[in-house]
């Protein structure tokens, strides 16, 4: 079976500040050589600290920003220029939802109309959009209202339901619930998880929330500092991750159980500045394992028996 | 005791309406060396809470009644320079967005410095070098160079550091933390708790920490006060609330927690949504969400009795039953 979506060594940078007459701009490399794939009606989650390039990940892999270098393939065929006939036939078949729900709508029009616009754009009878709210679970007399009418979860079941009328296959989630309160985050995670199962789509669920992703995904990837530094399936990642930058971030995360308290999470200080990655690993100045290796040598992703992560010491620190 | 809320009502005048009660009979007490979690979802009145009691409410706010004490003095009864002047000494204050509350033009030496000036009386002097020591001591690298660097110089990260070492200068008595860390990676986030907790127990600060991360709450809190619409559902100690929540919406809140739901299966849910400040159902504001309501919950509004307020609240849970029958015995 041919993978949904397949990214190979993909690689984009930006420029930061200005160059000058006789001064190169500086440029600041957000995502740098990240290589994954994702198969039809599977979750991967990619989690990371804020500057690892996850939201750049995920606009690249919809071609919503051109990559500098590498290869993304679709279903197969590799991903046309954006803005090309191509690409917005293909778009059809790809969707974004990020965080900022009220962003993504227009305030000045109905929610009927917004819902319905993918559908005029794509030629599509515009009955679909009824049902797409009724999919996810808004009442049809939602349709006439505007999006100040709305709370935050029910606005962002309206730009999940604009998303879902052209039945894509791939749905980009960048951080979709983490605006949301606890008991609407949960009522959006169902949701999500529903329209997954009914409909088979792929999800690239992007997101800081580790507990989150450990209930949504099938495979999680680590990023730091626009690289994949670990990436496994969720049961061996959560039980054991490999990489110490994971095994980091995984004791960070606060436990709802006062009965877990005092547990001594190692401290990592404070992230590098993204523009100026250090030499070697990128992680050895956080790295409690750092040797004189990791400060000179990058290590490579390695494959560990159906999961990957990139560290020198792995064999000897999981003994 | 070092601090109690009693019966706390902020009001806010809007143009051309009724004005609006965020804040309606809210009631909580800490002893120093003690935090205090205020937990609830976005308008539930946890940050006017805050604002009040920090003396920090929008012009067009005022607390409509109860009463704040601090050190048994009632900061709502004395005059409001007086109330002001005691604020500024022993109460400080940390919000979620940290870049706004520092001075753009000022060194963030110069501004942690003016804190231990306001609240000590120390010499400039003086100040300067425990505003470095107090830099370092919230884990900034290199605190004597950083002192003289300004807001804009320094990362997300580094300006909330600097936020809290203003707000513990000249060790205040009681420390309201607002969604603190909320816009911090769990690493950095990790961190600061760490530092809080240090100074909670080194100098006996009591600490109220408002947040939604009920994460969070478990692994700092002593005490948890859950607020819906303005006010207390549930005041328990924390090992109780996790255990047995009694107030049905503290228990949704739990439930819907994806660290406490069988792996892959659906997360619970709470239905509806968070009803509006000016459009609160009579009686019980949880009830049009609540899985327990009965025709009581519709006309009579429950109060605060053992814990809960509710009409029907769960059983209590095993811990709270030992102590029960420990007292009996």
């Amino acid at each position: 079976m041919t993978a949904l979506l397949r990214a190979e060594d993909l690689r984009k940078s930006y420029q930061v500040g200005r160059g000058g007459l006789f001064r190169r701009a500086r440029r600041f490399n957000a995502v740098d050589g990240v290589s994954l794939t994702l198969n039809r009606g599977e979750t991967l989650g990619v989690v990371g600290e804020s500057g690892c390039g996850k939201s750049t990940l995920s606009r690249l892999v919809l071609g919503l920003s051109p990559h500098d270098s590498g290869e993304i393939t679709f279903d197969g065929a590799p991903l046309p220029d954006e803005g090309s006939d191509d690409w917005r036939h293909l778009r059809r078949r790809m969707q974004l939802v990020y965080q900022d729900a009220a962003g993504a709508l227009d305030p000045r029009q109905s929610i009927g109309t917004q819902i319905a616009e993918p559908l005029k754009i794509h030629n599509l009878p515009p009955e679909r959009a009824e049902q797409a709210l009724a999919d996810v679970g808004l009442p049809q007399a939602m349709a006439a209202r505007h999006p100040h009418e709305l709370s935050g979860g029910q606005l962002q079941r309206v730009v999940i339901a604009r998303a879902l009328t052209l039945e894509p296959e791939l749905m980009v989630m960048d951080e979709p619930v983490s605006a949301l309160d606890v008991s609407i985050q949960a009522q959006i995670v169902n949701l999500i998880q529903d329209l997954q199962q009914a409909r088979g789509m792929a999800y690239l669920f992007v997101s800081h929330d580790l507990s989150i992703v450990h209930h949504v995904a099938d495979r999680v990837a680590v990023m730091y500092l626009g690289q994949v530094v670990e990436e496994a399936p969720k049961a061996a990642f959560y039980t054991r991750a490999l990489h110490p930058y994971s095994k980091a971030l995984l004791a960070a995360v606060p436990v709802p159980d006062p009965a877990t308290r005092g547990r001594a999470a190692p401290r990592i200080g404070d992230p590098p500045n993204p523009a100026a990655p250090p030499t070697g690993c990128r992680f050895h100045p956080r790295c409690p394992h750092a040797t004189e290796q990791c400060r000179v040598e990058a290590p490579a992703l390695r494959d560990f028996g159906g999961r990957r992560a990139a560290c020198h010491r792995i064999e000897e620190l999981s003994q | 005791m070092l601090f109690s809320a009693e019966n706390l009502s902020v009001e806010i005048d809007r143009p051309l309406r009724d004005p609006v009660s965020p804040v309606r009979g809210v009631s909580f007490s800490l002893d120093a060396g003690m935090t205090l979690a205020l937990v609830g979802e976005s308008g539930c009145g946890k940050s006017m809470t805050c604002l009040a009691i920090a003396g920090l409410l929008p012009k067009r706010g005022r607390i409509s009644g109860g009463a704040l004490k601090l050190d048994g003095q009632d900061l709502c009864a004395l005059p409001e320079n007086e109330a002001q002047a005691l604020r500024r000494r022993h109460l400080s204050s940390v919000f979620q967005d940290a870049t706004g509350g520092l001075n753009p033009v000022r060194s963030i030496g110069w501004q942690v410095a003016e804190a231990v000036r306001l609240r000590k009386g120390a010499t400039r002097h003086e100040a300067q070098a425990e505003a470095v020591r107090l830099l370092g001591r919230v884990g900034l690298p290199d605190p004597e160079r950083r002192a003289r660097e300004y807001p804009h110089q320094f990362s997300g990260g580094m300006n909330q550091r600097a936020m809290i070492a203003l707000a513990i200068a000249g060790n205040p008595r009681l420390l309201i933390a607002d969604e603190a860390t909320t816009a911090l990676d769990v690493t950095l986030q990790a961190q600061i708790l760490d530092l809080i907790a240090d100074l909670r127990s080194s100098l006996g600060m009591g600490v109220i920490f408002v947040t939604h991360d009920l994460g969070l709450v478990a692994q700092t809190a002593d005490r948890v006060a859950v607020m819906y619409a303005g006010r207390i559902a549930e005041r328990a100690d924390v090992a109780d609330l996790f255990a047995a929540p009694r107030h049905p919406y503290a228990h949704g809140l739990l439930s819907s927690l994806p660290e406490r739901q069988a792996q892959g299966g659906r997360l619970a849910t709470i239905p509806g949504t968070v009803p509006p400040i000016d459009a609160l159902p009579g009686g019980c504001a949880f009830a049009p969400r609540c899985p327990r309501v009965s025709d009581r919950c519709g006309q009579e509004m429950p109060e605060l009795a053992l814990g809960a307020a509710c009409h029907h609240p769960l059983p209590p849970g095993r811990a709270a039953a030992t102590i029960r029958e420990r007292e009996f015995s």
